[in-house]
C-alpha cells in the first residue's frame, strides 16, 4: 500500500553518494549513514542492556532512526506515524508492561546465552542468503511501468496526500479488513481479560438524580428521655 | 462502481454485518444464557450464506481492482468452511455448556474467522490475503485461549500466538520481496511479471518464506511444532474447529497463491511442496505412534492428513488440484463425525482425552463404537470407504505427473499411520477392562457422528457428485 508514498520519491538512495557530486547529496549521504548507524547500534543495545527499561529506551531511538531513514525515502507520512504511533504510544505502553510486570530479566538473560549459538547461525544463513538475493537482484521487465502507474506526480502530490486518495477508494477494501482485525483484537483483549466482579458498588447515576430530600431523608422526631 | 464491487462480496458483508449486530446484542444485552439461541442463530445464518453461495451461478467475477476474487474453486471452498464451521459451532454448544464457557463472544470470534477464511480464499492481491489471514487468524488464538482459567488453554492460546506472529513476519517478508521483483501485488501483476524460464533467486527467496508462513497455518512439517500442544491444549471444540475449517481455508489460500500469482512457473514450487508432503506424511504417522491422548493424536493425523492433500498440489495439474480440494472435503467430513464422539468422551462429568479410556466401548454402546470404527478406517485409508478414494485420487494425481518415488513414499506412510487408527478400533472391541466412560450424548453430536460414518460407508457409491464439483472448481482455478 505504501507504494504511491515511496515509490517515485527517491529512486536514487542516497547509500549511492558521489553519483552527483552536490553539496546536497553529500548532506544526504550523511544522513543516511548516521541514521542507519544509530539504528543498527541502538537495536543491539534493545537486546544486550542490562536494565529492560534502558532496552526500552534504545528501542524508542531505533524507532526515531527507522523514522529518519523514512523521511530521507520521501515517505514523511510513514515516518510520522513511527514517531506519533511507535514512540508515542507503543513505546511507552511498553515501558510500563515492563515497569508493572515482574519478570525476573536476569534469568531470562542466562536462557540466552544458551540458545546464543543457535540464533546466531541463524542469523548467519539469513544474512547469506539475503546477501546473495541481494546480489543477483533482477526487476521484472514491466517493473518501471507498474511502479509510475501508482505513482502520482511527486512535485504535485504529497505523499500524505497521496495516500489520502486511495486508501478510501481504491484500498477500501483492505482498509476496512484491517478495521475488523482491529476489532477482533479489541474483543480478545476483553474476553480474556475481563471480570464482572460480583460484590463491587457500582455507581447509578440516573439514580443520584432522581433522589429527592423527601425520599432520602427521614426526620424522627425523638423526645428527651425517651428511646427509639 | 462501489456498487458493483459490493455486489459481488455481499455474502461476505451480511456475515460481518451480522456478526457486529450479534456482538452489539451480545454486549447490550450481557447476558450469557441466551448465548445457546445466538450460536443456533449463527449456525443458521452461515448455513444460509453456504446455501446461497452454493447455488450462485457459474462465473468469475472479481470486485475492488481484482483484490476479491469471486469463481467457482472460491464458491466450492467457502460451502465446505460455512457449513464445516456452522455444524462445529453447533456441537460446542453442548460442551461449552458443560464447562461453564458460554459467553456470547464464543459465536461472534468464530463468525470473524469465518470472514477471515472467507477473504483468503477469494484473495486476489497479496495486501487482501494478509488482511484476511490475519483476521482468522487473530480470532483462533483468542479461542484457543477460551478457557481463560486454565494454564494449559492459556498456553495453547500464546503459544499459538507467538508462532503465528513468526509466521506472519515471514509472510510479509516474502510477500516484500515479491513486491519489490514484480512492483505490483496482485496475483494477475505477478503471474505477468513471471514469465521467464526461470524465476531469479530474489523472487524465488521470497516465494519460499510465503510458502513458508502459508505452510506454518496448515501446519506441514517442519512449521508443525505447534499444532499438537495446541490441539491439547485448547477447549474440546475449539480444537474441533482448528481441525476442519480453518485447515480448508489455509490449503485454499495455498492453492489460490501458488495457482493464481505463480502458476506459470509451477516446477519451481513443487519440489518445495514435494518435500513438504513428503515429510509431514512420515512425521505425522511416525509421531503418532506413541500418543496416549486422542487430541494430539488428531493434531498428528491432520500433520499427516495435509502432507497427502499437498500431494496433489505437488502435481502441478487440474486433477491434482481436483484431488487436494477433494481430499480436503473428505477429510472435514470425517473430523466432524471424529470430533462429535470426542466431545462426548466423559467420565463422571468430566472431560476424558486418554486413549485407553476407550477400552471395550463397544460393550457399552455397540452403535457408537461401530461409527467411529468407520470413521477410523476411513482416516486410515481402507478401501471400501471414501477416505480411501481420497487418498487414491491424490496418489494417481502424483503417479500421472510422473513423481513415482513420491507415491512409493507415501503408500508406506500411509500403512505406517493406519497403525493408530486401527489401535483405537482394537481398543474399542478387543481392548482389557478398563474404567470405561459414561455421558450421554447430543442429539446433534449423535447427528454428525453418526451422518459422517453413513457419508464414508455410503458416498462410494457416487461420492455425493463433490468429486465432480472439485473438478469443476479447479477448472476455473487453471483457466
Amino acid at each position: 500500500m505504501t507504494a504511491p508514498a515511496n515509490g517515485g520519491a527517491t529512486q536514487e538512495t542516497p547509500a549511492a553518494p558521489g553519483q552527483k557530486g552536490t553539496r546536497a547529496m553529500g548532506i544526504a549521504a550523511f544522513a543516511f549513514y548516521l541514521f542507519a548507524l544509530v539504528a543498527v547500534v541502538s537495536a543491539f543495545l534493545v537486546v544486550i542492556s542490562r536494565n529492560p527499561v534502558h532496552s526500552v529506551l534504545w528501542l524508542i531511538l531505533t524507532f526515531f532512526s527507522a523514522a529518519g531513514l523514512f523521511v530521507l525515502l520521501g515517505a514523511e507520512f510513514v515516518a510520522m506515524l513511527l514517531v506519533i504511533v511507535y514512540m508515542g504510544a507503543v513505546a511507552v505502553l511498553f515501558l510500563f508492561v515492563v515497569m508493572m510486570l515482574d519478570v525476573d530479566f536476569a534469568e531470562l538473560r542466562g536462557q540466552l546465552a544458551q540458545y546464543l549459538p543457535l540464533g546466531l547461525l541463524i542469523g548467519v544463513i539469513l544474512l547469506m542468503e539475503l546477501g546473495m538475493a541481494f546480489g543477483a537482484w533482477e526487476f521484472s521487465v514491466g517493473h518501471e511501468a507498474a511502479r509510475a502507474a501508482v505513482t502520482p506526480p511527486i512535485d504535485q502530490v504529497q505523499n500524505t496526500a497521496a495516500l489520502g486518495q486511495i486508501v478510501y477508494t481504491q484500498y477500501i477494501y483492505p482498509f476496512q479488513a484491517a478495521g475488523l482485525i482491529l476489532l477482533v483484537a479489541m474483543i480478545g483483549a476483553i474476553v480474556l481479560t475481563l471480570r464482572h466482579r460480583t460484590n463491587v458498588k457500582r455507581q447509578d447515576v440516573l439514580e443520584q438524580i432522581y433522589r429527592d430530600p423527601a425520599k432520602s431523608m427521614d426526620l424522627k422526631d425523638i423526645k428527651p428521655g425517651q428511646g427509639l | 462502481m462501489i456498487g458493483t464491487d459490493l455486489t459481488v462480496i455481499l455474502p461476505e458483508l451480511v456475515l460481518v454485518v451480522y456478526a457486529m449486530a450479534a456482538l452489539m446484542w451480545g454486549a447490550w444485552r450481557g447476558k450469557d444464557a441466551e448465548t445457546p439461541m445466538l450460536i443456533w442463530l449463527t449456525a443458521l445464518v452461515m448455513a444460509g450464506l453456504g446455501a446461497w453461495i452454493g447455488l450462485e451461478p457459474e462465473g468469475t467475477a472479481t470486485a475492488f481492482h481484482g483484490a476479491f476474487i469471486n469463481d467457482g474453486f472460491a464458491r466450492f471452498t467457502k460451502v465446505i468452511i460455512l457449513f464445516s464451521a456452522a455444524i462445529v459451532l453447533l456441537m460446542s454448544q453442548e460442551y461449552l455448556r458443560r464447562n461453564k464457557l458460554l459467553k456470547f463472544e464464543f459465536p461472534v470470534l468464530i463468525t470473524f474467522s469465518v470472514v477471515g477464511m472467507m477473504m483468503m480464499v477469494s484473495a486476489g492481491d497479496l495486501i487482501a490475503l494478509y488482511m484476511g489471514l490475519e483476521l482468522q487468524s487473530l480470532s483462533l488464538y483468542v479461542i484457543a485461549a477460551f478457557r481463560r482459567d486454565s494454564a494449559r488453554s492459556t498456553e495453547a492460546g500464546l503459544k499459538y500466538f507467538v508462532l503465528g506472529a513468526l509466521s506472519s513476519g515471514l509472510l510479509l517478508y516474502g510477500m516484500s520481496l515479491i513486491y519489490g521483483f514484480a512492483a505490483t501485488t496482485s496475483f494477475a501483476g505477478i503471474t505477468a511479471a513471471t514469465t521467464g524460464e526461470h524465476l531469479p533467486v530474489g523472487l524465488l527467496i521470497g516465494l519460499v518464506f510465503v510458502i513458508t508462513g502459508m505452510a506454518f497455518k496448515v501446519s506441514a512439517v517442519p512449521f508443525h511444532m505447534w499444532t499438537p500442544d495446541v490441539y491439547e491444549g485448547s477447549p474440546t471444540p475449539v480444537t474441533a474447529f482448528f481441525a476442519t475449517a480453518p485447515k480448508v481455508a489455509a490449503m485454499g489460500l495455498i492453492l489460490r497463491v501458488l495457482f493464481d500469482a505463480f502458476g506459470g512457473v509451477v516446477g519451481d514450487w513443487s519440489q518445495i511442496i514435494a518435500v513438504l508432503a513428503l515429510l509431514s506424511m512420515f512425521l505425522g504417522a511416525f509421531a503418532g505412534i506413541g500418543q496416549t491422548d486422542i487430541k494430539r493424536l488428531m493434531a498428528y493425523s491432520s500433520i499427516s492428513h495435509m502432507g497427502f492433500a499437498f500431494l496433489g498440489l505437488t502435481a502441478g495439474t487440474a486433477m491434482g488440484v481436483q484431488a487436494t480440494l477433494f481430499y480436503m472435503a473428505v477429510y472435514v467430513a470425517m473430523n466432524i463425525g471424529v470430533f462429535a464422539f470426542i466431545l462426548n468422551m466423559e467420565r463422571d462429568g468430566q472431560p476424558v482425552t486418554k486413549i485407553s479410556a476407550l477400552s471395550l466401548y463397544a460393550r457399552d454402546d455397540l452403535l457408537r463404537a461401530s461409527a467411529l470404527a468407520v470413521l477410523m478406517f476411513s482416516l486410515a485409508g481402507i478401501p471400501p470407504l471414501v477416505g480411501f478414494f481420497s487418498k487414491l485420487y491424490v496418489l494417481q494425481a502424483a503417479w500421472d505427473a510422473g513423481l513415482s518415488w513420491l507415491v512409493i513414499a507415501a503408500v508406506i506412510a500411509s500403512v505406517i499411520g493406519a497403525y493408530y487408527y486401527l489401535r483405537i478400533v482394537y481398543l474399542m472391541f478387543f481392548g482389557e477392562q478398563g474404567e470405561g466412560l459414561d455421558g450421554s450424548m447430543p442429539a446433534v453430536h449423535w447427528a454428525a457422528l453418526m451422518g459422517s460414518a453413513f457419508v464414508m460407508l455410503f458416498g462410494v457409491l457416487n461420492l455425493f457428485g463433490v468429486f465432480d464439483l472439485a473438478g469443476a472448481a479447479a477448472a476455473t482455478l487453471l483457466k
